[in-house]
């Protein structure tokens, strides 16, 4: 027990957090029309899968996964700009953050 | 109050303020939030011993991305109505498949949980500290970090490509 303690809590506990993250953000996504909110929830399921991620690399000790959570955090960067700029010209051209407004793409 | 007990505090606080972020009906309340469970999600890096992600979390998240979304809140001016309305019918079934998720990823990673109940870190993990990473980095994984600048000015070129305002045709 005093072996565990070094960490905070044990593995399923981390685990269920980022579970319980995951299906949050999930849930937003299905949920909300806004599309600030929805780019939002993606970011949220995506520091989900940081956590699990650097959950097992503590727990195993090995660094190579906190690699893989860095490139996670430069790829969500740059697809948070490229998402606004498009949400900035989707409003430009509607006047609207519905996400609706894309079946408009439909034809 | 060990390690442990904190450990489930913090956890509980990110899931809640996580909720928040869906909850709330107004925009920039959600990016509080956000902001908020970022913060929480770099202290549980931290229990972790996971230094250098931590730090990085915070700039990065916490700093610059929900800057970022501030500063296009701020620039589109929304006001109330403009808040698009849900249908009940869609909630409910958003709902359902949400919590089916749940349940599913409980039980595809119940095996690990069984198996973590008895793994515990013999030693202070020291994997995340910032000397550990940088070397790994910098040797096996110094291509994926330059194709990363690369993929920042591809981003950074349709970001500033796709915002820039057309040329209006005035008649």
């Amino acid at each position: 027990m005093e072996q565990l303690n070094n960490i905070g809590a044990s593995l399923d506990f981390y685990i269920f957090v980022s579970i319980a993250l995951f299906s949050i953000g999930a849930i937003g996504v299905l949920t909300r029309k806004n599309m600030i909110v929805l780019l939002m929830c993606i970011e949220l399921m995506l520091n989900a899968v940081n956590l699990l991620l650097v959950t097992f690399s503590t727990f195993f000790g090995n660094g190579e996964a906190q690699i893989f959570v860095f490139f996670i955090i430069v790829v969500a960067a740059a697809e948070a700009t490229i998402g606004l700029s498009i949400l900035i010209m989707a409003y430009r051209n509607s006047k609207s953050i519905d996400i609706e407004m894309f079946h408009k793409l439909n034809g | 109050m060990s390690l442990q007990m904190i450990s489930v505090i913090l956890g509980s606080l990110t899931i809640a303020s996580a909720l928040m972020v869906i909850l709330s009906k107004h925009p920039i309340r959600s990016v509080i939030y956000l902001v908020i469970t970022f913060f929480f999600i770099s202290a549980m890096y931290i229990l972790m011993n996971a230094q250098f992600l931590a730090i990085v979390n915070m700039i990065v998240y916490a700093g610059a991305i929900m800057v970022l979304f501030l500063f296009v809140l701020m620039l589109l001016n929304l006001n109330k109505e403009m808040e698009p309305e849900t249908n009940r019918m869609g909630i409910i079934s958003a709902l359902v498949a949400g919590g089916t998720l749940f349940l599913v990823l409980i039980t595809a990673l119940r095996d690990s949980f069984q198996y973590g109940k008895g793994y515990t870190m013999v030693k202070v993990p020291e994997a995340g500290l910032v000397e550990n990473l940088g070397k790994l980095l910098f040797s096996k994984y110094l291509v994926p970090f330059e194709i990363s600048s690369i993929l920042f000015i591809a981003a950074m070129v349709g970001a500033v490509l796709l915002a820039k305002r057309e040329k209006q045709i005035i008649d």
